[in-house]
């Protein structure tokens, strides 16, 4: 039975965003057990398009588990987006960042630690209501989220907390791109010993202190993270970037 | 199976190649046998090479080109290769090969296909410098898990059996040959070169890759090319690679060259122009390196190692 439906919903593919078959996964491509409980806790059981216009690119397998690039992208015909949910199926913490476009482009990069082999997914929530799902699968060895960063192994996180590093850069027709880096250990608090420590928001904010871009950060973001944002047009007045720790620690930077 | 009909005899044909190619193709997966061969480069001085491509159970993981010199009072062995099995049939070659017993076995550097075969040389004198010995120390742990996990079978039974005497660059004699060892480094820490001045054959190890994409995972892309201008100034004659075809004078030291010169200003270049590491991944290579083994694996990992380098510089603190 789930077979056949799965020839249907493959032969619809070709035809544009596919629709959720009455099968066990629901039209889930990756027909991922996990997934089911995760659409109910993270989208309030909402229902989803899987939709290949949300599209999320990654590596093959994670070279190094505790730093997978990812980006997602998203077709501007889907839509004006409210939000992006980065899941991992298989991460013991699923829910990566939310970001929130506001006046930039729907469109981020960035590292993550991946657990185990897994479906990445991007749940974009459009203006309108809608979610659309898109994915990838990362392979993986594993333990990405269970070891501790570097700067948390030899101590030198301290030193470094909350230091702020980034540039805007003119990509012509591709718009203005801002890469923000963060100096945090990330501690995801699965680690023996060591409590969960990690940057939780992040905002872009312009010359004017416009907001531009909000992130609400979790723990399985990189140690260290770079995130990468792109605009229409440059930001008025330059940039600048705000945000917060699990701790209450302030972070805080101009763009030069 | 009646010979007598076209189909048969067309099956048989087609058995018959499929065995050669398999004879050819090296290692067995179902009997675990290596089918390690000597291929002679000067008399006394053998290179057995591995397969030019990824680790992966069909090809035993045996990717590394070792090699074994016979100097009159005893072989001296070059890289033991990946697994214990690997060290037992390498030694089981050499006695087939030359009457001279092992008298001892040198490491170029401190990579995982260099000393896992250790195990069946624990009688002799296992030599690196002290570099090396102190990464094999620190890294092996995580090596055999990772070989475990991407060559199954074929590494039952390997544990570690470490160096056990230091080696310090510079001339030394055994038996009637004189050999040379050159310390370099930028494909790891410690990059060891060994020249037999008899013959002229040049064991290169990690710092020249012939026909594949070089592994970074200690890289220091810098010194690596000032190693490689060095080494190029030498009078090459034949040179055995770690990975990829023996082959004659500066044509793989070349290579590597021109790979880690690309790599060093295009990854330069994205990163002033802010590209994303996803982005990356999937930037233009240019078609010679697309060709050489190991593609697609290995520039990911090339990626994942050294991009970060490259955009921290282009990222400068905020006020």
């Amino acid at each position: 039975m789930r077979r056949r439906s799965l020839l249907i919903l493959s032969s619809l593919a070709p035809l544009g965003p596919a629709f959720a078959a009455d099968d066990d996964f629901d039209g889930d491509p990756f027909q991922s057990g996990v997934w089911i409980d995760m659409r109910r806790q993270v989208l309030g059981g909402a229902k989803v398009v899987y939709d290949p216009r949300v599209v999320v690119e990654g590596p093959a397998f994670a070279e190094d588990p505790l730093n997978v690039p990812v980006s997602v992208r998203v077709d501007p015909a889907v839509g004006a987006v409210e939000r992006i949910s980065v899941l991992v199926d298989r991460n013991p913490i699923r829910r990566v960042p939310d970001y929130e476009p506001l006046a930039a482009l729907p469109v981020i990069g960035f590292r993550f630690k991946l657990e185990q082999a897994s479906p990445v997914r991007a749940a974009v929530l459009t203006k309108v209501g809608r979610w659309h799902v898109g994915g990838t699968w990362i392979d993986s060895a594993g333990g990405g989220c269970t070891v501790s960063g570097a700067t948390r192994a030899d101590g030198s996180w301290s030193q470094t907390l909350g230091q702020v590093s980034g540039r805007v850069f003119d990509r012509g027709a591709q718009g203005t791109r801002v890469r923000l880096r963060v100096m945090h250990p990330m501690d995801t608090g699965l680690v023996n010993g060591v409590p969960a420590f990690y940057v939780n928001r992040l905002s872009v904010l312009d010359g004017t202190g416009r907001e531009l871009a909000r992130v609400q950060s979790f723990e399985p973001v990189s140690e260290n993270p770079v995130f990468s944002f792109d605009f229409p047009q440059p930001p008025e007045g330059g940039v600048r970037l705000v945000g917060t720790d699990n701790n209450g620690n302030r972070i805080a930077g101009r763009v030069p | 199976m009646k010979l007598g009909s076209p189909f048969a005899w067309l099956a048989l044909l087609v058995l018959c190649v499929a065995t050669v190619a398999a004879v050819a193709a090296g290692a067995d997966p179902k009997t675990l046998d290596y089918r390690l061969a000597a291929r002679a480069l000067a008399p006394g001085v053998w290179v057995v090479e591995g397969t030019n491509a990824d680790f992966s159970p069909a090809n035993g993981c045996n990717i590394i080109n070792t090699g074994f010199v016979a100097t009159g009072a005893g072989v001296v062995v070059v890289n033991t290769g990946p697994s214990r099995r690997y060290g037992e049939q390498l030694r089981a070659l050499i006695a087939k090969t030359t009457a001279e017993p092992v008298v001892q076995v040198l490491h170029l550097n401190l990579h995982p296909d260099h000393f896992l075969g250790n195990q069946a040389f624990a009688d002799v004198p296992r030599r690196a410098t002290a570099e090396t010995r102190a990464g094999i120390a620190r890294e092996a742990a995580a090596y055999e898990t990772n070989l475990f996990r991407l060559c199954g079978d074929w590494m039952k039974g390997t544990e570690t059996l470490p160096p056990n005497e230091d080696l310090a660059p510079g001339r030394f004699t055994v038996g009637a040959r004189e050999f040379e060892l050159l310390a370099f480094d930028g494909h790891t820490a410690s990059d060891l070169v060994l020249v037999d001045r008899t013959s002229g054959v040049v064991f290169a190890g990690g710092l020249v890759f012939a026909q594949r994409v070089p592994t970074t995972p200690h890289a220091d892309v810098a010194r690596w090319l000032a190693s490689l201008e060095r080494l190029q100034a030498l009078p090459l004659g034949t040179v055995v690679p770690s990975h990829g075809p023996v082959h004659r004078g500066n044509e793989g030291a070349a290579a590597t060259r021109r790979y880690l010169q690309w790599l060093d200003r295009q990854f330069a270049d994205w990163a002033s122009g802010g590209w994303d590491m996803a982005e990356v991944l999937k930037g233009p290579v240019p078609a010679e390196f697309r060709a050489w083994a190991a593609f697609d694996t290995e520039y990911l990992r090339n990626v994942a190692h050294l991009y970060p380098r490259y955009e921290r510089s282009a990222l400068p603190a905020a006020r």
